[in-house]
């Protein structure tokens, strides 16, 4: 299944749903498009002032621009979510999402999805960091095989649910 | 950690209703030569969201044509965990603890730069706050010259440019800045976007002055200057120096072959306290233009912080121009009718210039009186100024209002009541810009 992850550059949980053998919707690889894609001039980050514009689907003009052009990277991961782990307070050499509206708007739109979704704690100690691996390992076993491709989309309810086999 | 990426200029809007304004007038040669002759200067970057507004390239390209380079001063995980508990400011989003923990190694001397740039996204009341504590942070701390801007994805290099060269005319030119007398015959000439001033002094003296409408801005310029000589009784060729500002600087200052080319931040700010006799200590300078309006908060005549710009044309001088036009009064006229009028008595639902001046014809028709409509457009003009402009500055006295519009009466007055403070308008004030431009040329007689 793809799995959506937060913080969305988190290798760490990147590497666990890997691991069960998911792929992980990170934003790293949304961020490589943007610096291998030609025709701009800038690596490392090609985004242009038509990204806050295409982030206007998730948010009106009065929300700044940095969260609207954050919302555009975003925008293909939270399309091909499948399942999400969401991690709350996480320090920042865990993985860090700079914008805390955004973080709020994507947190929000992951949980409208209705999506398999696993929210818990950064932990503190190890022994909670135990128990953090063992819940995120158990709930990527718990979801399905990388077989079936879901597609939903509950905020535009005239979207039908698409169900088809992914291309192997 | 520094990039570097060249762009053309594109055009400024306005961020609140995206109406454009153009780039000023033969700036890209003049800019060229600034680039190859004036040493570098180092600008900090602390933003927050610019990349992702997709504006960076435009940044850069600002500080490149103004021969600077953007810095982003090195910090590690720790210094960002712990910099919420020293700064005493708590906020959600790690990019704006990043910033802070950029603002303390500029303060903690880890990193050396010669200006600070911050800038949040426009509408983030969270970033507003970081952005406000930061430039008084840096500034109090280690008197760097710091501008703060809120961008929005369609700021582009063209509306940072003049505030970009101000930053670093500040870092570049501290003694020339530091200058309190004029010596020898100098000129300056101010070409704005409304009027076309100059000015000729001698020996810390003003014997010429010249003010006619900008129509085209060479001509204006040329017929500003000659009624500048012809006052002062003095030959073109006599001149020992002399220097331009304002809108059509580039334009002019190649025309003329000035030797003094500046922004209206430096130049104006150096006018203001020189005209007002207050040289020494801190001022704020307010200078509603014909187009933007500019805020500097001065020390010793050199511009610590400043603001420039405003949200639309309602705040401007075009709008009281407008104003008076309606009323039938000359624009001489309308502060004294303001002066008689009181601004509560109207209601104004807008700032906006369209929808400010329908309210005020809706006033009229409804019974109000021409000097209540006349006072409250100058206490519309100062409130938008008050709201949109002076927060981003710290206000100290003495208050000294320049420009063309600092005549209009009800005006300071409005910024009088606005803020409780005494403001100065020195004499000349509408020459404010070209007595700064003859004050700083004359440091050039020399060479």
């Amino acid at each position: 299944m793809k799995v959506f992850i937060y913080p969305t550059n988190s290798l760490i949980l990147s590497d666990l749903v890997e691991r069960f053998g998911h792929e992980p919707l990170a934003i790293m690889q949304e961020v490589g498009k943007k610096v291998r894609s030609q025709g701009l001039d800038s690596p490392p980050m090609n985004i242009t002032p038509e990204d806050p514009k295409f982030g206007l689907k998730y948010a009106a003009v009065e929300v700044p621009s940095g969260v609207r052009g954050r919302m555009s990277l975003f925008d293909p991961l939270l399309q091909n979510a499948e399942a999400a782990i969401v991690v709350r307070d996480p320090v920042i050499s865990f993985g860090c999402m700079g914008c805390a509206r955004t973080n709020e708007l994507v947190n929000f739109l992951l949980r409208a999805k209705k999506i398999p979704l696993l929210e818990l704690d950064y932990p503190s100690n190890e022994e909670d960091a135990k128990e953090f691996v063992y819940k995120i390992s158990e709930f990527l076993k718990s979801l399905k095989p990388a077989d079936l491709k879901i597609q939903t989309n509950i905020e535009n309810p005239k979207t039908p649910l698409i169900f088809q086999k992914e291309k192997k | 950690m520094s990039t570097e990426n060249p762009k053309g200029i594109g055009q400024s809007s306005c961020a609140g209703c995206g109406m454009e304004k153009e780039a000023e007038p033969g700036f890209q040669q003049a800019l060229k030569k600034i680039t190859t002759t004036e040493n570098l200067v180092r600008i900090a970057q602390l933003s927050c969201g610019a990349e992702y507004s997709g504006i960076q390239k435009e940044i850069d390209s600002a500080v490149k044509q103004v021969n600077a380079v953007m810095v982003y001063p090195e910090v590690d995980t720790a210094d960002i965990e712990a910099i919420e508990e020293e700064f005493g400011l708590k906020v959600a989003s790690p990019d704006l603890k990043l910033i802070m923990a950029r603002a303390k190694s500029i303060v903690t001397g880890k990193t050396q730069v010669d200006a600070v740039f911050v800038a949040t996204c426009f509408r983030c009341a969270e970033a507003a706050l970081v952005r406000s504590e930061i430039r008084r942070y840096i500034h109090e701390k280690t008197g760097i010259p710091v501008i703060s801007y809120s961008f929005t994805e369609r700021t582009t290099a063209g509306t940072l440019l003049t505030r970009m060269e101000a930053l670093t005319t500040t870092a570049r030119r501290k003694s020339l800045l530091a200058r309190e007398k004029q010596s020898g015959l100098t000129a300056g000439i101010d070409s704005g976007s409304t009027t076309t001033k100059a000015i000729i002094m001698k020996d810390d003296k003003i014997i010429g002055k010249g003010w006619v409408p900008t129509i085209k801005v060479l001509e204006s310029a040329e017929e500003a200057y000659a009624n500048a000589l012809k006052e002062a009784g003095v030959k073109r060729e006599e001149i020992q120096a002399l220097g331009t500002t304002g809108y059509g600087r580039f334009l002019i200052g190649e025309h003329f072959k000035a030797d003094l080319v500046q922004e209206e931040i430096t130049v104006n700010s150096k006018g203001a306290v020189y005209l007002a006799g207050k040289q020494k200590g801190t001022a704020t300078v307010l200078d509603i233009g014909g187009m933007d309006n500019k805020a500097i908060s001065v020390l010793d005549g050199i511009p610590g912080m400043f603001t420039m710009g405003g949200i639309c044309a309602g705040a401007s001088g075009r709008f009281l121009e407008m104003t008076a036009k309606r009323l039938g009064v000359g624009i001489t006229e309308l502060g004294a009718l303001a002066l008689k009028g009181k601004a509560a008595n109207v209601k104004m639902n807008s700032y906006c210039i369209v929808f400010g001046i329908q309210s005020l014809v809706n006033s009229l028709a409804a019974g109000s009186t021409p000097e209540d409509v006349a006072a409250a457009a100058c206490h519309s003009v100062a409130e938008q100024l008050f709201e949109q402009q002076l927060q981003e500055i710290d206000v100290k006295e003495p208050v000294i209002m320049v420009g063309g519009t600092a005549l209009i009466e009800g005006l300071p007055k409005a910024v009088e009541e606005l803020l409780k403070v005494k403001v100065i308008v020195p004499d000349n004030a509408q020459y404010i810009g070209a007595v700064g431009a003859a004050l700083l040329a004359s440091g050039f007689i020399s060479k």
